[in-house]
């Protein structure tokens, strides 16, 4: 128990932040047409590939050969998870653009 | 261990683009929720996004030591962007769904990764003091065992949406997930209550919780019909979001935090969104229960009347106005271009052309949409199906275009329905209904149509794409 209670005290202002967070996240989109729900989830899956930013952390302290491997591996996912996030809502967006 | 003592001028600039970071992050998903912003929107959170990468290879300290292997971690980036860019630019747009999920998949696996690397290096002094039950650990846990289910989820969903991997509809399923969630649960309080000097000692008993999660995620998403695939991928997508945010926690590192929690809340928001555009509660669709009804339509089945290429032409060529109704089925043979060509053809032969998009047509909410406006047609024809619906008693002609459930009465009518209570496009109320369909078939949600049955409708077989081609020829003729 001691340990959460520690946990909970060492990272309190983080943990107000996240309550807050989530109900931004809800408000920020409770409004999205359903046209948009399509863009706005591939959207959202290129933000959370953020975990990227874990990955080089990981891979930037690895020192055995298998961490090197595992954390190589994880920033090549991450990476995809960005990218290909982005690219492909941009390209659904695109179209969206042209009509006018 | 308090922030001031690491204060450094790398540290500070670190933390002030992790706020930037953040602050583009809640921008991007506010505009990306406009259609005129929306574009932009995604742009701003990319930008966000190579703001957080770059701060964090350049400026991370842990323990004071900075970030090594820059090397390899550029290759990987690299390699990553190469692929990802394109598989992303390649793939056909009926197809992105799957895309999305694929990609999802691939972030929770990279935060399951994360979790199984940080394991065996949680501090001996913390354990010393606290044992293995403290947050530290359980963000790691939490971490892998969310991350591990949206990456096998994901898997299963692409898989499934790509036509490879078939429903697994057995009633007992549900028993069987719940007891798995259970023994992780178990599992997780196992660890974290044993009495040892260093975590790495407990690695062996981590990989059990891995394979766990693996089948967890499996089993979440077999049984779960194609039709609630949508709502699914939503649903993982989320839950990556939130794997990333206990990455937040692990490195205290605002910026996972942020981009974690606002797409885990924001994607829970959208996948009650999109349930209720289906009409189905998110409990329903999570334990499967979908199908076992329908019973009364499969009786009823009376004749279908078909109709010749030259007649469709005919009918259409002098109508007033007719609203075309597009399916997946239309986007699967890629006609939505040579359909946009016959409306045009109509247009200027005084018809009023009309496409009823109904929110759930295609294979995601809002898919329909993109893909007719990849045919470039004008945003005013596309009309959503509440709006449209008045207006059907007034419409000569309804085309449906490899369309089903989305028009299926059965949703009004047959309260043993799986789709009953789904809004639809009151395709029936038109005065004439043209069906354009490959065969039979049933839709995706595997249930009959008592529309193709109705006195006022047609069938037109064939592929959509050759059929619509032969149409525009005719009404060219005329």
């Amino acid at each position: 128990m001691e340990g959460f209670l520690e946990f909970f005290m060492a990272n309190k202002g983080t943990i107000f932040m996240v309550i807050l967070s989530i109900f931004l996240g809800i408000e920020v989109i409770s409004h999205v047409p359903a046209i948009l729900h399509t863009p706005l989830m591939s959207g959202a899956n290129a933000i959370h590939g953020v975990v990227i930013i874990g990955a080089i952390i990981v891979m930037g302290h690895a020192e055995t050969t298998g961490a090197m491997i595992l954390g190589f591996l994880a920033v090549v996912l991450g990476t995809l998870n960005v990218v290909g996030g982005f690219v492909v809502t941009d390209r659904m967006l695109e179209m969206f653009k042209k009509k006018k | 261990m308090n922030d001031v003592s690491q204060f450094s001028a790398g540290i500070s600039v670190l933390e002030i683009t992790y706020i930037l970071a953040s602050v583009l992050f809640i921008m991007g998903l506010k505009m990306l929720s406009h259609p005129l912003t929306a574009r932009r929107g995604n742009i701003l959170a990319a930008i966000g996004m190579i703001m957080a990468i770059l701060a964090t290879i350049l400026f991370h300290r842990k323990d004071g030591m900075q970030i090594g292997n820059i090397g390899w971690i550029i290759l990987a980036i690299v390699i990553g962007t190469a692929i990802g860019w394109v598989i992303a630019k390649r793939v056909k747009m009926t197809a992105m769904p799957q895309l999305v999920s694929f990609f999802n998949g691939m972030g929770g696996a990279a935060a399951a990764l994360i979790s199984i690397m940080e394991f065996p290096h949680v501090s001996q002094e913390l354990i010393a003091r606290t044992g293995m039950a403290n947050g530290h650990v359980l963000a790691i846990l939490l971490g892998l065992v969310i991350g591990t289910v949206s990456w096998a989820g994901s898997m299963i969903a692409f898989g499934k949406l790509d036509g490879w991997i078939g429903d697994l509809r057995v009633r007992a399923m549900k028993y069987v997930n719940l007891t798995i969630m259970a023994v992780i649960i178990g599992f997780v309080v196992y660890i974290m209550t044993r009495d040892v000097q260093a975590s790495a000692e407990l690695m062996p008993l981590v990989i059990i919780l891995f394979v766990i999660a693996v089948a967890y995620g499996v089993l979440f998403v077999m049984p779960i019909g194609g039709a609630d695939m949508p709502v699914v991928i939503s649903l993982l997508n989320s839950f990556t979001g939130v794997a990333a945010a206990m990455g937040g926690f692990l490195y205290n590192n605002q910026a996972m935090l942020t981009g974690g929690i606002l797409v885990g809340s924001a994607g829970t928001i959208l996948t009650i969104l999109m349930c209720r555009a289906m009409n189905r509660s998110l409990l329903n669709v999570i334990i499967g229960v979908f199908g076992g009804g329908g019973q009364a339509a499969e009786s009823a089945g009376g004749a279908i009347k078909e109709i010749t290429v030259s007649d469709a032409a005919v009918l259409l060529s002098y109508s007033k106005k007719v609203v075309v109704v597009p399916g997946y089925g239309l986007a699967v043979a890629q006609a939505q271009h040579i359909c946009h060509e016959l409306d045009k053809l109509l247009d200027e032969k005084g018809v009023e052309v009309k496409y009823a998009i109904h929110p759930v047509a295609g294979r995601m909410p809002g898919h329909m949409n993109v893909l007719m406006a990849e045919a470039d047609v004008p945003y005013e024809q596309l009309v959503e199906s509440d709006e449209i619906n008045p207006d059907l008693p007034n419409t000569d002609v309804i085309v449906v275009i490899g369309a089903n459930d989305v028009v299926n009465p059965a949703a009004e009518d047959d309260p043993s329905s799986p789709i009953y209570g789904m809004p639809i496009v009151k395709a029936r109320d038109a005065r004439n209904i043209i069906v354009m369909k490959r065969g039979m078939g049933k839709g995706y949600a595997a249930i009959e149509n008592m529309l193709f049955f109705n006195d006022k409708t047609r069938m037109l077989f064939g592929d959509a794409k050759s059929t619509l081609q032969a149409l525009v020829n005719e009404v060219k003729a005329l």
